[in-house]
């Protein structure tokens, strides 16, 4: 009845799966998510929609996925826990689910007190564990936290993240099994810039047994240049990114360190490929979705499945047809 | 003071003590009877002094290294958010170190809880707040899973 994940059926091929994030936009034209997602469905399994990322409003991430799946792409649908509270969560996971998301990433949140809207409420009534829990319930019990019954149950592959870079280095893998017991299949990682920490998370990883149990996929991204970097090191809560890394972008002119930046990120992705348990990569690219396309092709990561002509010409009706309706 | 929430070993050992000592007591430990009100004073003075207790009315100090996690500002019950920075900050307050940074080191020198920091936590039942955890606690609706998780 209801059609699978692709990103499932990519991962449990044992493919290295690719995912990249789609930055929503400040606009309430559906063009602007299509023009987005037609450079990052070329590339990648999945598309993430991001939830209010950083505290910052944008479109949001339900309202995204409505348009993407409308157009036949595969969304992964970030669903934090800032925001809303379980009563609104469930909601919109059974709407989600009903619009045909089969990728559901699930996240504490970013503090509202680092974004654009500092004095809001924060909300915080579940946590990304509890609210992986509620998630797998809502599949596998048919039920509401309350217990009530649903009459069709949806059907997701769940996701969560992990931060392997930042303190307690010995108690993020057991925080990582306490997602997977859970109910994560999936795990998106932070941007990951120190390799050699990734090694030792990895190596905890699998110590715990967890790699068997659950898809990796490491975060990476291009840093634009030096001060790029250092900014974001600053200000981004939760990004790690070691001396050496900005050591190199500085080693070369301020023209070229964008392609720098995005040699790194290539030469990321080829180190990680490696590591034992990484099933794949998580692009993130802060409004340059051109260049994550970039990326995946210089990583030799090319083909990917594709979603085919269909998918394709679907996107140019409806593109025609939001142009007839406005 | 003698920094008590640096003690972890010693603040379990007082738990699992008031455990016992309160046990032959349980009949009288009656949601919203008059011994609650007890029961909220001390333990709002107590925990209050101790851990900066919020009064959530679900103790889980013992899953989290004698450390209170609603000290948090997401309120974390599960471990850790990822936005710890490299010295141990709080993302929100970064003038805090992170709980969960305390609460993991000390968990590493409890001898008999230690090890139930790495179980997952209910979510919080909201009604609870400003109740007896004690009294919560012997009853079994403290840290009850939700009816729909099937557990």
């Amino acid at each position: 009845m209801m059609a699978t994940s692709r990103l499932e059926r990519v991962l449990k091929s044992g493919r290295f799966a690719v995912t990249a994030e789609l930055n929503p936009p400040d606009s309430a034209d559906p063009e602007s998510v299509y023009e987005r997602a037609i450079v990052l469905a070329e590339v990648c399994d999945g598309i993430n929609a991001t939830d209010a990322s950083g505290a910052h409003v944008h479109m949001s991430s339900v309202g995204v996925c409505a348009l993407l799946t409308r157009a036949g792409y595969e969304p992964v649908m970030q669903v934090s826990c800032r925001d809303r509270n379980r009563i609104a969560v469930q909601g919109d996971l059974l709407g989600a689910a009903a619009m045909g998301v089969r990728n559901v990433l699930c996240l504490t949140g970013d503090g509202v007190q680092t974004g654009d809207h500092p004095d809001a409420k924060p909300v915080f009534d579940l946590d990304s564990v509890t609210l992986l829990k509620t998630a797998r319930s809502m599949c596998e019990q048919s039920c509401f936290m309350s217990g009530r019954e649903l009459d069709v149950p949806p059907r997701f592959f769940l996701g969560a993240a992990a931060n392997p870079f930042v303190p307690p280095f010995d108690f993020r893998p057991h925080r990582l099994a306490k997602k997977v017991r859970s109910g994560a299949d999936f795990i998106q990682t932070q941007y990951c810039f120190d390799v050699p920490c990734l090694q030792q998370f990895m190596q905890a990883v699998r110590d715990l047994g967890l790699a068997e149990k659950v898809f990796i996929l490491v975060g990476v991204g291009p840093i634009r240049s030096a001060r790029a970097g250092e900014w974001m090191r600053t200000n981004v809560p939760g990004v790690h990114i070691p001396d050496a890394v900005i050591a190199r972008l500085k080693g070369v002119p301020a023209d070229r360190q964008a392609a720098e930046g995005k040699r790194l990120c290539v030469d990321i992705i080829q180190q990680v490929r490696e590591i034992p348990g990484v099933s794949g990569v998580h692009v993130m690219a802060y409004r340059q979705e051109e260049l994550v396309a970039e990326i995946i092709q210089e990583s030799g990561l090319l083909p990917r499945g594709g979603r085919g002509r269909k998918g394709r010409e679907q996107t140019r009706r409806m593109a025609a047809t939001s142009l007839h309706t406005r | 003071m003698l920094r008590l929430h640096n003690r972890p070993r010693l603040l379990e050992g007082a738990y699992r003590r008031s455990r016992r000592i309160l046990r032959p007591f349980r009949r009288w430990m009656v949601p919203g009877s008059k011994v609650e009100i007890v029961f909220v004073a001390v333990e709002r003075m107590l925990k209050g002094f101790i851990f900066d207790c919020r009064m959530c009315g679900q103790c889980v100090l013992h899953s989290a290294g004698m450390t209170c996690p609603m000290n948090c500002p997401k309120e974390m019950r599960n471990g850790p958010c990822g936005g710890v920075g490299a010295d141990g900050s709080c993302e929100i307050v970064p003038d805090m170190e992170c709980e969960w940074l305390r609460a993991w080191e000390r968990s590493r020198e409890m001898r008999f809880y230690g090890d139930e920091i790495l179980h997952a936590q209910a979510p919080l039942n909201h009604r609870l707040q400003g109740s007896s955890a004690w009294i919560n606690d012997f009853v079994g609706v403290a840290g009850k899973t939700p009816d729909g998780w099937g557990e």
